[in-house]
């Protein structure tokens, strides 16, 4: 770690004594905080059994596993579709057809620069469609047009030779695409599709916003409960955890997958470059 | 084109409180996530196990459910404050790992032998830092700021689902006066638009003084 940065030399016997120093220090600070939290915790009653007893009673769990099969049902859909919707639009931005690129390139600019929010309530109150079905396709034209650039970015990384190559044999545009350059794009460009997955599993959770029951929505019926003297924070407690487990399983994942090709010599013999989720572009959606 | 000539107050409201937002949580964004980045690179194990931790929980959180957790949690503990300060909150500590990750990338561009060079020559690390690593890591590290705090600004809609007064909420209002739905939303999307290309726009000029290619 310290020895891969350009701010430190490896240190000397007084200077790691010195660091010691610093990191007991510092320990005692972090302890320091996480006891005023657990104090907190404490100190408002929040591990009393009354607050922590609806979790043993099967309809409530029942009712955390239903709102946890939602999320996992719309980020499926969303998944699927979006990456659907990014290969549609990726097509277009490379069509040979002037039109046809400038309407995709309008759509994904468009869809890349609004809010997912607003577009998920905009289906959902002006266009009057049903909580998951908004949801869905909200994410869907979000992730879907983030994609589409990722897909682009992914193609053009590969090496011009290649295609050069191709059509000198013969090949048509189509099979250019289909045979040589998606194949490996693909390749190269899997850690970043599933980064973008992550993020749609994330903003599954706006479905609480538009009283799609999943997961949140699940939390917040029991957390408002006044039988149970408002289990409000063991509820987060059960919930967090859960909810960042599984986005952290996918970046993990992708993580895995990514280093994976960093070692593979077929994705380093036809040289892709590991594009990011148009990170770079002004106006572009990072990962958050 | 009525919604918004009837209704320019409620709208300008919306869209300066999505501007403060924005504004507000950005200042904490980058102040936190430069803190945390310092924590991330600095030679304090636990420093850099704290930092490492905040980073990846808070990148693998759904800001709805940090949202839930602040506006309606925090309460729980004696912490009341306006809903707009609990959103800044939210949506700074959120964004904050993002920064820190643009910042620590950043920094780790500028090639080892700079700073050996740089120590070689006899300077302290607060010259190192200051005259030699920083400049370097803070060009590269522009255009990734730039949008991520393009979509802290899109990320601020949230706040209007938890009572905090900002662009999006503005719907609900009008949508009971009876406007026509879809025109609202135009406009609500044309407000957001405004502030996305403006803070693209400023990035970009800052990447054109600053961010010169290595």
């Amino acid at each position: 770690m310290t020895d891969s940065t350009a701010l430190y030399d490896i240190p000397g016997p007084r200077t790691r004594k010195r660091h010691r120093i610093y990191g007991i220090v510092a320990t005692a600070a972090i302890a320091a905080l996480l006891g005023w939290i657990v104090y907190l915790l404490f100190d408002t009653g929040q591990f009393t059994a009354a607050k922590w007893t609806p979790f043993e009673y099967k309809g409530i769990q029942e009712l955390l596993l239903q709102g946890l099969g939602n999320t996992l049902k719309a980020f499926a859909y969303a998944a699927v579709l979006s990456l659907v919707l990014g290969g549609i639009l990726a097509t277009g931005r490379l069509s040979e057809h002037r039109p046809v690129r400038w309407i995709a390139t309008l759509l994904v600019e468009f869809f890349r620069a609004m809010p997912v929010l607003v577009m998920i309530f905009f289906i959902f109150v002006a266009l009057k469609v049903q909580p998951l079905p908004a949801l869905v396709a909200g994410l869907t034209l979000y992730n879907g047009s983030v994609l589409a650039e990722v897909f682009r970015t992914g193609i053009n990384a590969v090496d011009r030779g290649q295609r050069e190559a191709a059509y000198a044999l013969g090949m048509r545009k189509t099979q250019v695409m289909t045979y040589v350059l998606v194949p490996q794009a693909v390749r190269a460009m899997l850690p970043a599709i599933i980064s973008q997955l992550v993020v749609a599993l994330k903003d599954t959770s706006l479905g609480y916003l538009i009283t799609y029951e999943e997961f949140l929505h699940a939390g917040k019926l029991i957390a408002s409960n006044l039988d149970y003297d408002l289990p409000f924070i063991p509820v987060v407690m059960v919930i967090a955890p859960i909810y960042i487990g599984l986005c952290m399983l996918l970046s993990w994942f992708a993580n895995w997958v990514a280093k994976r090709q960093r070692r593979s010599p077929k994705t380093e013999a036809v040289d892709v470059a590991p594009a990011e989720p148009g990170t770079l572009l002004p106006g572009g959606p990072p990962r958050p | 084109m009525d919604v918004l000539t009837d209704n320019i107050s409620l709208y300008w409201q919306g869209f300066l409180g999505t501007v403060e937002l924005t504004f507000y949580s950005s200042v904490l964004a980058l102040v936190l996530g430069f803190l945390i980045a310092a924590f991330r690179v600095s030679p304090v194990g636990s420093l850099r196990v704290f930092g490492t931790v905040w980073v990846t929980v808070l990148r693998n959180t759904p800001l709805t459910l940090l949202f839930f957790a602040v506006v309606l949690g925090l309460p729980r503990f004696g912490i009341v404050l306006p809903f707009q300060l609990f959103a800044i909150l939210a949506l700074g500590c959120y964004t904050s790992a993002f920064i820190c990750e643009a910042l620590r990338s950043g920094i780790n561009t500028v090639p080892k032998g700079q700073g050996e060079a740089a120590r070689s020559l006899g300077m302290s690390f607060g010259q190192t830092l200051h005259t030699v690593v920083l400049p370097q890591a803070f060009r590269s590290v522009i255009p990734p700021i730039g949008s991520t705090l393009i979509a802290l600004a899109k990320n601020s809609a949230i706040a209007g689902a938890f009572s905090v007064t900002e662009l999006l909420g503005t719907y609900k209002t009008l949508s009971e006066l009876g406007y026509n739905i879809i025109w609202t939303f135009v406009w609500i999307a044309v407000g957001y638009l405004i502030i996305t290309l403006s803070i693209s726009a400023l990035f970009n000029v800052l990447e054109k003084r600053y961010g010169v290619a290595r």
